[in-house]
C-alpha cells in the first residue's frame, strides 16, 4: 500500500501507536473500547438488580451488596459511559472531519483527556474491587460524608478526576470548533451536530469544575471528620445538593444535547430533506445550555427549600422544555415531502423521538409542583431519567454509532441485523421502564431492596423487559466487532448524505483530507427529489 | 394478579394532585398523537420508492416556528400555575392543626403525639382533621412519604421541617423513606391507620395515664438545669421563657428574631449565635447532649407556658 | 516571519494556532473560575447563616501577612507583565529577568502563607478537636473555608511557579521574540488570574469584617 493510500487505521498497528497517538479518530476509538468496558460493568449491574427485585423479599443479595449494585450501576453510566459516550467516542471521531480539519486544536491535550478519564476509571474500578460504595451516585451529604462505611474518597478521586478529563474535552471542543473551521465553512453552515457538541462543551466546561470542588469539599469533611455540609457544626447538607444538582442538571443536559445533534443528522440523510428550520434547532441546543443551568433546584422541590425558590425553579423547568418541544416538531415537519429510508440508524432516531417525547412530557409532570412532591424519590423518577438518558441518549448513541460505522471502520455493518436489533431495544425499553411510571405513582420508593408485595407485578413486567433490552444490547456487539473483520467495505459515502466527513475515504486517511475542503453551501443540501423520492439530479452522484 | 394503576387518594392533597397528573396525563395523550400522528402518516406516505408529491411547499418557516413556540409557552404557564397554586395551599398549613412529631433515625420512625402518645413506625390519625407534623432527623436525610395522601418531605439533620395534610378516608395506608438513607433503607417504612374520631380517642386514652409532651418537656427542663438559670435565678441572669413562644424577641445586635420552633432550636444548640438583647452569651451549648426527641419536648414545654406572664427576676 | 515559530501539523498557519491557544487559555480560566465559584458561594452562603461568628472568626486572620502577601503577588503580576511586554519589543534578554523576579516573587508568597499557616496552627485556627475554644462554634466553618480556598490558592501558585520555571527555561534557550510569545502571554494570563483570585480571597478573608 502506498504511504497515499494508507488509512488511518493501517498506519501502525502496534500497541505503542495506539497508546501514544494523538490522532482524534484513535482517540476516538480508545474512547469507544474504554467506555463500553465501563458500560458492561454497569450493566451487570443493573441485570442484578433487576433480577433481586424479581421477588419483594431481598432474597439474592444482602441489602448493603444491593445498594452497592445501585452506586456502581449510577456512577459508572453517568460518569463513565453516558457522559463520555457521544462526544468523546463519535464527537472525538467526527469534529474534525465535518469541520474540514486535519485534527484537533490541541491532539495531545485529546489523548491526555483519554488518559485522565482512564485513571479516573482506574479509581472507580478500584473503589468497586476494595468493596464498592454505598451512597447512591449523588453522594448526599451527611451519609456521604459522615455515616457511609464504604470507599466514598476513593470513587469521589476517580470522578474527579475523569471529570477534569471531561473539562479538557469540551476545552478542545470549543476551540476547535472555534478556530479549525475550513474555509466557508460558517458558523450557520455548520451541520447541527457541531452546534449540539458545542452547547455540550459549554456545559462541560462550565458545570463539572463546581461538581469537582464539590465532590472534593465532601472528601475533604469525610478525611477531615469535620466539614461545611455537616449539621453537627451548623453546616448545611442540602447545600451540597445545591451544589451537586448545579453540576448534575446541567449533566443531563450534557448527556442528551448530542443525541439530538446525532437525531438532526440522520433524519435529514434517510429522509433526503433539509432540517426544518435549522436556525430554530441551533438556537433551541444554546437555550438549553443556558437555562440548564437555571434549573438545580427543581431535584430539590421536597428538600426544604422555600417555597418561592421552588416556583421559581418550577417555572423555568417548563420553559427549558420549550427548546426541546421544538426540536421535536422541527423533526417531524423535515419528514414532509421526504423520501424515508428504514435502515438501522433511522430506526433508532425514530425511537429516540419517540421515547424523548415520552421522557420530555413526564419531565412536565415533574415540573409540576404538587405532582413532583408526591412522586420526587419513586420510580416515576427512574423512569423519567432513564426514558431521557437510555431511550434518549443510548439509542441516539447506537443510531449515530451505526451512522458513522462505515467511516469508522471502512466496513459495513450486516443492514437486518441491525434493524432487528434497533426494533428489539424498543421493545425491551418500553417493556423495562414503562412499568416503572405507574409503580412511581403507586408510591414505591426507589433504591429499595425489598418492596410491597402489591408492586410486584409491575417489577416482573420490568425484569422481563430487561432481559429483552440485554439481547438487543449484545447483538450489535456481535455483529459490529464481526464487521470490523467480514463485513463489506464501505463506499467514501454510502448513505448518500452531505457533509465533509462523507467526503473523504472510509476510513479517511491519517490527515483526514488529501486537501483542505471549500465549503460553499448550507448543510443538508440535498438536491429535489422525484416523484418515488430519487435524488432527480445525476451530478450529485458524488456527493 | 391485580394491576392497580392508581394509588388510593385518601387526603384533601391526593384529590388536588390526581387532578392536575390527570390533566397532564390527557395533556400528554393530546401532544403525542399531535406529534406522531403526522409522524406516522408521513413515515408511510413519503417512504422511498412511493408515489407521492415530494415538491418542496415552501412553508411559512418563520410562521410556523413561532407559532409552535408561543403556543407551548403558554400552555406550560397555564400548567406552572395550576401547580403552584396547589403547593402553595400544600406547603402552607392552616390554623388549628393536630400537631405531630416524627424523628428519624437510621432506620426507624419515632413518632410523639402532644397527648404523650409514642409510636415506632405506626402513625395513627383521626379522619378529617388536618394534622401538621414536625420533621427532625437523628443522624442522616431521610424523607417521609405517605403515598395515599400524595405527599412528602425531606427530614434533613440539624433543622425541622413541617409538613401538613387532611386524611379524607378511614383506612390502613403505608409511609416509606424515599431518600436514601443507608444499609436498611427499604426496612424504613411503616403504618398509618386513619380512625374514626371517637375511636382516635379510645386509641389515646388506652393503656396507662402518661405524661403528655409538654410535661415529659418540663420534666426534662429541671433534670437538665435549664430551670437553674431561667427560673428566677439569683446568680445567672437569663431571660425567662413564660410567654415567649411566637412573639418577637429583640437580639443585641438591634434585629428581632420571632421565637418560633427553629429559634428556640438554634437557642438550645447553638447559643451563642442569637442573643437576647440585655444578656450575656454565658449559655452552654447542649450540641450532643440532648435527642432531637429530647429536643422536642422542651418546644413543647416553652409552647406550653406560652400564654404566661413571666415572672419577674429580682 | 516564521523564524522560531512553530506550527503545530494541524494548524493552517501560525496566526490560527494562536488564535486557538489564546481561547483555550481563556475557556480553561472560564473553568478555573467556576471550580473556586463552588468555594465562593459557600462562604456567601455561610456568611449569611452565621453573620456573627463570621466576623468574630476574620479578625483572627493575619492581616499584615495577608497585606504584605496582596503586596507582593500584584507586584509579581506587573513583573510577569513587563517579562511579556519585553518578548513583544523583543528584549531577549529582559525577559528572563523578569521572569526569575516573577518566580522569585511567588515563591516569596508562598514563604509568607507559610509563615501566616504556622501562626495560625499555633493559634489554635484549625477546625476540629483543637479548635480555639474561646471563639464561637461556627467560626469553624469560616476557618474551614479559609483553609480549603488558601489551600487551593495556594496550590494554584505552586503550579502556576512551575509553568513560569518552564518557561523561564524557554526564554533562556531564547525561544520567545516578537514573532512568537504565545506560551509566555498564556502563562502571563494565567498567573494574573491567580494573582486576582488571591485579591477576591484578601478581600474576603481578611478585610471585609474587620472594622465591625
Amino acid at each position: 500500500m502506498s504511504e497515499e493510500n494508507k488509512n488511518y487505521l493501517s498506519t501502525g498497528d502496534t500497541v505503542k501507536s495506539w497508546l501514544l497517538t494523538t490522532d482524534h479518530k484513535r482517540i476516538g476509538i480508545l474512547f469507544l473500547f474504554s467506555i463500553l468496558l465501563f458500560f458492561t460493568i454497569a450493566a451487570v449491574a443493573a441485570a442484578l438488580m433487576r433480577i433481586e427485585l424479581l421477588t419483594p423479599q431481598g432474597d439474592l443479595v444482602h441489602a448493603d451488596t444491593y445498594n452497592k449494585l445501585f452506586t456502581i450501576h449510577g456512577v459508572l453510566m453517568v460518569w463513565f459511559f453516558l457522559i463520555p459516550s457521544i462526544p468523546s467516542v463519535l464527537g472525538n471521531f467526527v469534529i474534525p472531519l465535518m469541520i474540514g480539519a486535519r485534527d484537533m486544536a490541541f491532539p495531545k491535550l485529546n489523548l491526555l483527556s483519554w488518559y485522565l478519564f482512564i485513571i479516573g476509571g482506574f479509581f472507580a474500578f478500584h473503589a468497586i474491587i476494595l468493596g464498592g460504595v454505598d451512597t447512591g451516585w449523588t453522594f448526599y451529604t451527611p451519609y456521604s460524608s459522615a455515616y457511609s462505611n464504604s470507599h466514598v474518597v476513593e470513587m469521589a478521586l476517580g470522578i474527579f478526576i475523569a471529570g477534569f478529563g471531561s473539562i479538557l474535552t469540551g476545552l478542545n471542543f470549543i476551540v476547535t470548533i472555534q478556530t479549525m473551521r475550513a474555509p466557508g465553512l460558517t458558523w450557520f453552515r455548520l451541520p447541527l451536530f457541531i452546534w449540539s457538541l458545542f452547547a455540550t462543551s459549554v456545559i462541560l466546561v462550565l458545570a463539572t469544575p463546581v461538581l469537582a470542588i464539590t465532590l472534593a469539599l465532601m472528601s475533604v469533611e469525610r478525611i477531615w471528620g469535620i466539614g461545611i455540609f455537616n449539621p453537627k457544626l451548623g453546616g448545611d447538607p442540602v447545600l451540597f445538593q445545591h451544589l451537586f444538582w448545579f453540576y448534575s442538571h446541567p449533566a443531563v443536559y450534557i448527556m442528551i444535547l448530542p443525541g439530538m445533534g446525532v437525531v438532526s443528522e440522520v433524519i435529514t440523510c434517510f429522509a433526503r430533506k433539509k432540517i426544518f428550520g435549522y436556525y430554530f434547532v441551533a438556537f433551541s441546543s444554546v437555550a438549553i445550555a443556558v437555562v440548564g443551568f437555571l434549573v438545580w433546584g427543581h431535584h430539590m422541590f421536597v428538600s426544604s427549600q422555600s417555597i418561592y425558590a421552588g416556583m421559581a425553579f418550577s417555572i423555568l423547568s417548563f420553559l427549558v422544555a420549550i427548546p426541546s418541544a421544538i426540536k421535536v416538531f422541527n423533526w417531524t415537519m423535515t419528514l414532509y415531502r421526504g423520501s424515508i429510508s428504514f435502515e438501522a440508524p433511522m430506526i433508532y432516531v425514530l425511537s429516540f423521538i419517540a421515547l424523548f417525547v415520552i421522557g420530555g412530557l413526564t419531565g412536565l409532570m415533574l415540573a409540576t409542583l404538587p405532582v413532583d412532591v408526591h412522586v420526587h424519590g419513586t420510580y416515576f423518577v427512574v423512569a423519567h431519567f432513564h426514558y431521557i438518558m437510555v431511550g434518549g441518549m443510548v439509542t441516539a448513541f447506537m443510531g449515530g454509532l451505526h451512522y458513522w460505522w462505515p467511516k469508522i471502520s471502512g466496513r459495513m455493518y450486516p443492514e437486518k441485523l441491525g434493524q432487528l436489533a434497533a426494533i428489539i431495544m424498543f421493545v425491551g425499553f418500553n417493556l423495562t421502564f414503562f412499568p416503572q411510571y405507574i409503580l412511581g405513582y403507586l408510591g414505591m420508593p426507589r433504591r429499595v431492596h425489598e418492596y410491597a408485595p402489591e408492586f410486584q407485578i409491575y417489577n416482573v413486567l420490568s425484569t422481563a423487559g430487561a432481559s429483552i433490552l440485554g439481547v438487543g444490547y449484545l447483538l450489535p456487539l456481535i455483529y459490529l466487532l464481526w464487521s470490523i473483520f467480514y463485513g463489506k467495505r464501505a463506499t467514501a459515502n454510502p448513505w448518500n448524505a452531505t457533509g465533509l466527513e462523507w467526503q473523504t475515504s472510509s476510513p479517511p486517511p491519517k490527515n483526514n483530507f488529501h486537501e483542505t475542503p471549500v465549503v460553499t453551501e448550507e448543510p443538508y443540501n440535498y438536491p429535489p427529489l422525484n416523484e418515488i423520492g430519487e435524488i432527480t439530479l445525476a451530478s450529485n452522484e458524488h456527493k | 394478579m391485580t394491576f392497580p394503576i392508581f394509588p388510593k387518594a385518601a387526603s384533601t392533597t391526593a384529590v388536588q394532585t390526581d387532578y392536575l397528573y390527570f390533566m397532564l396525563l390527557g395533556f400528554s395523550a393530546f401532544i403525542l398523537a399531535l406529534v406522531f400522528f403526522p409522524m406516522i402518516v408521513f413515515l408511510f406516505k413519503y417512504r422511498r420508492g412511493k408515489k407521492a408529491n415530494r415538491v418542496d411547499p415552501h412553508l411559512p418557516e418563520m410562521k410556523v416556528e413561532v407559532t409552535w413556540t408561543i403556543i407551548p409557552i403558554f400552555i406550560s404557564l397555564g400548567f406552572f400555575a395550576l401547580g403552584a397554586r396547589a403547593y402553595f395551599t400544600e406547603e402552607v398549613p392552616p390554623d388549628g392543626t393536630l400537631e405531630i412529631n416524627v424523628i428519624g433515625k437510621q432506620w426507624m420512625w419515632k413518632i410523639q403525639h402532644q397527648e404523650g402518645n409514642r409510636e415506632i413506625n405506626e402513625l395513627h390519625l383521626p379522619v378529617g382533621r388536618a394534622v401538621k407534623l414536625t420533621l427532625a432527623s437523628e443522624d442522616v436525610i431521610h424523607s417521609f412519604f405517605i403515598p395515599a395522601f400524595r405527599i412528602k418531605q425531606d427530614v434533613v439533620p440539624g433543622r425541622f421541617t413541617t409538613e401538613w395534610f387532611q386524611p379524607t378516608q378511614i383506612g390502613v395506608y403505608h409511609f416509606y423513606c424515599s431518600e436514601y438513607c443507608g444499609a436498611d433503607h427499604s426496612k424504613m417504612q411503616g403504618t398509618v391507620f386513619v380512625l374514626s374520631p371517637t375511636e382516635y380517642q379510645n386509641w389515646l386514652t388506652r393503656g396507662e395515664p402518661k405524661n403528655s409532651l409538654a410535661q415529659s418537656g418540663e420534666n426534662l427542663f429541671r433534670q437538665l438545669g435549664c430551670s437553674g438559670c431561667h427560673v428566677n435565678s439569683q446568680a445567672v441572669h437569663a431571660p425567662p421563657l413564660e410567654g415567649l413562644y411566637e412573639k418577637l424577641v429583640p437580639l443585641n445586635d438591634g434585629t428581632f428574631v420571632r421565637a418560633d420552633d427553629k429559634y428556640i432550636r438554634d437557642s438550645i444548640l447553638l447559643p451563642n449565635s442569637q442573643i437576647a438583647a440585655g444578656y450575656q452569651p454565658v449559655m452552654p451549648t447542649f450540641q450532643g447532649h440532648i435527642t432531637e426527641e429530647q429536643l422536642l419536648q422542651l418546644i413543647a414545654y416553652i409552647k406550653s407556658i406560652g400564654n404566661e406572664t413571666p415572672q419577674k427576676n429580682p | 516571519m516564521k523564524e522560531n515559530s512553530i506550527v503545530a501539523d494541524q494548524f493552517e498557519n501560525a496566526q490560527q494556532q494562536s488564535e486557538a491557544a489564546h481561547l483555550g487559555m481563556w475557556t480553561f480560566i472560564a473553568t478555573e473560575i467556576l471550580f473556586f465559584g463552588g468555594l465562593f458561594l459557600a462562604y456567601i452562603v455561610y456568611r449569611h447563616f452565621y453573620f456573627t461568628e463570621f466576623v468574630a472568626a476574620s479578625k483572627h486572620t493575619e492581616v499584615l501577612f495577608g497585606t504584605i502577601n496582596s503586596i507582593i503577588l500584584l507586584t509579581s503580576s506587573l513583573t510577569m507583565a513587563l517579562a511579556v511586554h519585553a518578548a513583544k519589543e523583543n528584549y531577549r534578554l529582559q525577559i528572563s529577568r523578569w521572569l526569575a523576579l516573577t518566580i522569585f516573587l511567588g515563591l516569596a508568597f508562598l514563604a509568607v502563607k507559610g509563615l501566616e499557616y504556622h501562626d495560625d496552627i499555633e493559634n489554635k485556627l484549625v477546625p476540629g478537636a483543637h479548635f480555639d475554644p474561646s471563639l464561637p462554634a461556627q467560626s469553624q466553618i469560616f476557618f474551614w473555608l479559609y483553609w480549603t480556598m488558601t489551600g487551593l490558592h495556594a496550590i494554584h501558585v505552586t503550579v502556576g511557579l512551575g509553568v513560569l520555571s518552564t518557561m523561564l527555561l524557554l526564554a533562556r534557550k531564547e525561544k520567545f521574540s516578537a514573532n512568537y510569545n504565545t506560551p509566555l502571554t498564556l502563562a502571563g494570563l494565567y498567573w494574573h488570574f491567580v494573582d486576582i483570585v488571591w485579591l477576591f480571597l484578601f478581600a474576603l478573608l481578611y478585610v471585609i469584617s474587620r472594622h465591625k
